[in-house]
């Protein structure tokens, strides 16, 4: 059996809006609104929403021959239920199917996997029950933000329970292997692991529209013609990228649609491949051997590692920043801080203090909505400012709460104990009295 | 008989980048004060200039007939310069900001003689040549305009001072605010300095904002001493009514004015990580921008201090002094400051301040701390102190009101009529 795995991430970050040195202390309000409603609904009607119609029609047409995975945030499915509740709809329909897998990540895209303690396994859990809660299921293969990828992370997925792991295909771990087979991971072997191949994925992600590129147009005769010309015993291609390659990133208009349509339709009329999701996979194919990675890595930038998020002093003064506060923001209860707090870890706000050029600095400033890496650092670390100082203020006043009650426990304790002899003597006396 | 000047400055209040405008405003006002007549001529006037006393002359959109004989050495000058790279002497500050919707320079041909040219008054790329535009256009005002005396500030209007002089045969004296070995330490930007050395050697007399820059003019230009006088400037009394309501409880430290080579604001970051290493509960606030902006985000991530150490961005008006009220040290570790008028501004909203020998500033303040600029350690311990030691932050908000009464635009004033007589008189 030959198989094809779409995997589609489906992400959208809460964008910080222009918070000014002069606003800490005062303003509680970090997001921009009106902007994140403005980019979601743009993206759900060039993308979201014409995308999946077209995933519907091939799912109806072929019943159980044609299927999808997406990871799906939390942080876009709340902005969804903000901003666009017809996108939550349409993606409820398609996982009604039963032919789309949701996978598992954490709730707010955010690099809680390279942290130490439970934050990790805690925004895990609440991306489950979210996706539980809208969608009925619940996800048993995991994928992390940007397909982050170590052996330490590899342990604490499997420990959570999962029984696969997305990653990239990268030859840091490959070395000369190839990405098409299901492996499993080294320092935790009930783990199995599906690895992008980043070439062919890329054709499609990032150079469908490129007219520098040798091979453009990019039709599906030609795509198909590539996955056919693979060796016969790999087993497995896994096509993975964002979702929003499909009329965002890529246009309408220079035919990837089409291409996603008639793809899809040649591969299941006139092609030995057969669409599978990440679960079917692993329980269908045997696994090739076992990989290792002890440095993290992931499918971003030419460098597949850490250094979009994490590669200069910028992203590791506002990293550690965040982080400190980790365990004054275990103790508060306030909602919205604890909302706060989740929104601020996501990637994204990471990423746009990269200060790469070259190709990635291209992709770098495609995404962001700041104009120099430096502005967002200082927008961000403004933020957090605040958020420290709310932080501490909760605290300070839960402090005070439970001091109070203390008190009034303490008096009450006090006054029953003094009452308590007097009243028995009281009723001790009533009873002699009443005999008498 | 009253005394006609005509002045050329390059900006003038609310346009201002800088100290430069806001200098020339206090000049300008405590000469009329003295009797003093006064054109000031800048390159281009916005409409909402404050001129009610004195006649403020746009240089944009003077016709000039380039055939007459007079005009023929700027003229070549300008081409010459045209000709040249683009260079951004002046370029590292905000002007761009606070001029904004004027577009660029505009060169409008009326005949084949004649031109009228547009300046637009901003500090970029094209400086030099506006430079050269402006001083053709000095020449022409010279003729147009009686006086007594040529005044120009800065490097910006020397060329227009000297052009003005050869058509009218007048005194010129130049102002120094700055120079280049301030702008840019040793390694000046060449057509400047020359500029700054023409006008130097060239005038009647020169007057310095303060004996650190007239140490400057001597030793770096050439220029002989007794062509040099010094005059302070002074400060508007501006009463801060309200301390600001502070968003956050710790104490802020400020540093306040372009982020470039000049302002040392290196010095204050190495300082503050020192100072955050000791005492708890303080932020500081790196208030403006500039060229240096970059790395000096960098370093304070670097020093992994960021949580503790903020950048604004640009301030404008109302959020200078908002800055102001809710600090509570303000620092100047100038590398080169001619003379600094940040200081005195802080000193009356009541932030004790801490400045840099190396200021003309220095030498009018009693009640301020005062380290070398790369004596780091001296700074971090100054600022701790201030900090710390509340008598020390009362004890200079009490008597640092003396330093600021004794500097008032009057004395600015009464001292430049002096000069503008005893040159007069030379002359004759």
């Amino acid at each position: 059996m030959k198989a094809i795995c779409l995997y589609f991430q489906v992400h959208q970050p809460f964008r910080l809006k222009t918070y000014r040195f002069f606003d800490i202390g005062k303003d509680d309000n970090y997001f921009d609104n009106h902007s994140n409603a403005g980019i979601i609904r743009k993206i759900a009607e060039k993308c979201y929403l014409p995308a999946n119609k077209i995933l519907m029609d091939i799912i109806r047409a072929y019943p159980g021959r044609f299927k999808v995975a997406f990871s799906i945030s939390g942080t876009a499915l709340d902005q969804f239920e903000l901003y666009a509740p017809e996108v939550l709809k349409s993606f409820r329909e398609l996982v009604a199917t039963g032919h789309v897998e949701l996978l598992a990540e954490t709730y707010s895209h955010s690099l809680a996997s390279l942290v130490s303690g439970d934050e990790f396994k805690k925004q895990v859990k609440r991306h489950i029950k979210r996706i539980r809660q809208l969608f009925g299921v619940t996800p048993t293969t995991f994928r992390n933000t940007e397909l982050i990828y170590s052996d330490k992370i590899a342990r604490k997925v499997a420990m959570m329970g999962f029984e696969a792991m997305l990653t990239e295909g990268t030859e840091k771990i490959l070395g000369p292997q190839s990405p098409n087979h299901i492996y499993k991971s080294q320092a935790a072997p009930n783990l199995k692991l599906l690895l992008k191949n980043y070439r062919l994925s890329d054709d499609i992600a990032f150079r469908f529209s490129d007219q520098s590129w040798q091979q453009w147009p990019l039709t599906s005769q030609k795509f198909i013609k590539w996955l056919n010309e693979l060796p016969e015993e790999q087993q497995i291609v896994n096509l993975f990228m964002d979702y929003e390659t499909f009329g965002e990133h890529q246009w309408a208009a220079n035919g990837i649609f089409d291409f996603l349509t008639s793809l899809s339709l040649e591969l299941l009329t006139s092609s030995p491949f057969t669409f599978v999701t990440p679960t079917e996979a692993i329980r269908q194919l045997d696994v090739r051997n076992s990989l290792s990675a002890s440095n993290p890595i992931s499918w971003a930038d030419e460098a597949r590692d850490l250094s979009a998020w994490l590669g200069n002093e910028l992203q590791h003064d506002a990293f550690d920043s965040l982080y400190k506060l980790k365990k004054k923001v275990k103790k508060c209860t306030d909602k919205k801080i604890l909302n706060d707090w989740k929104y601020l870890q996501t990637s994204d706000h990471f990423y746009y203090m990269c200060t790469k050029d070259m190709a990635d600095g291209e992709v770098h400033k495609y995404f962001t909505p700041y104009s120099s890496p430096y502005l967002a650092f200082i927008n961000y670390m403004n933020v957090l400012s605040d958020f420290e100082i709310r932080v501490t203020q909760h605290l300070r006043a839960l402090r005070r709460q439970r001091e109070q009650q203390l008190i009034k426990k303490l008096i009450n304790d006090e006054r029953e104990a003094i009452l308590q002899p007097v009243m028995a003597d009281l009723i001790v006396e009533r009873k002699i009295k009443a005999r008498k | 008989m009253t005394m006609r000047i005509l002045m050329f400055g390059w900006e003038f209040p609310p346009h201002i980048s800088g100290g430069l405008g806001t200098a020339c405003y206090g000049i300008t006002t405590a000469l009329l004060k003295q009797g003093v007549q006064i054109t000031f001529v800048v390159p281009r006037l916005y409409g909402d200039e404050d001129a009610a006393t004195f006649r403020l002359v746009s240089a944009s959109g003077t016709f000039i007939d380039l055939s007459e004989p007079g005009f023929q050495k700027w003229k070549e000058r300008l081409e010459y310069i045209e000709a040249q790279s683009a260079l951004a002497p002046y370029s590292t500050d905000q002007a761009t900001t606070i001029t904004s919707g004027v577009s660029g320079l505009h060169e409008e041909a009326i005949s084949a003689f004649s031109h009228k040219f547009q300046l637009s008054g901003k500090y970029d790329e094209h400086l030099l040549e506006e430079v050269q535009k402006y001083a053709l256009i000095g020449a022409k005002i010279a003729a147009e305009y009686d006086h007594d005396i040529i005044h120009a500030h800065d490097w910006l209007t020397y060329q227009a001072g000297l052009a003005a002089r050869e058509v009218s045969g007048k005194p010129l004296i130049i102002h120094v605010h700055a120079t280049e070995y301030d702008r840019s330490g040793e390694n000046v930007n060449v057509p400047v300095f020359e500029i700054e050395e023409e006008g130097m050697t060239q005038a009647d007399h020169i007057i310095a904002v303060s004996e650190y820059t007239r140490q400057i003019i001597i030793n770096k230009y050439g220029i002989p001493a007794e062509k040099v006088s010094v005059v302070h400037n002074g400060i508007l009394p501006k009463p801060f009514h309200l301390k600001q309501s502070k968003p956050v409880k710790d104490k802020i430290v400020t540093f306040m004015g372009r982020i470039t080579y000049q302002k040392g604001p290196e010095y204050f970051i190495e300082a503050a990580n020192k100072v955050l290493k000791m005492v708890p509960n303080v932020r500081f606030v790196m208030a403006g921008s500039g060229d240096m902006m970059h790395r000096m985000v960098l370093r304070a991530a670097q020093l992994k201090i960021s949580s503790r150490f903020h950048f604004t961005g640009f301030l404008k008006g109302d959020e200078v002094d908002r800055m102001y009220g809710m600090s509570d040290v303000f620092v100047m570790p100038s590398v080169s400051e001619p003379f600094g008028i940040a200081p005195l501004e802080a000193m009356q909203a009541d932030v004790p301040v801490i400045i840099s020998k190396q200021s003309g500033v220095s030498e009018v303040l009693d009640n301020a701390i005062k380290v070398d600029f790369w004596d780091v350690d001296a700074l971090a311990d100054a600022i701790a102190a201030v900090l710390q030691y509340k008598g020390l932050a009362q004890a200079f908000r009490q008597n640092g009101t003396d330093d600021i009464r004794k500097l008032n635009w009057d004395n600015t004033g009464i001292k430049i009529k002096n000069i503008y007589e005893s040159t007069t008189k030379q002359l004759v």
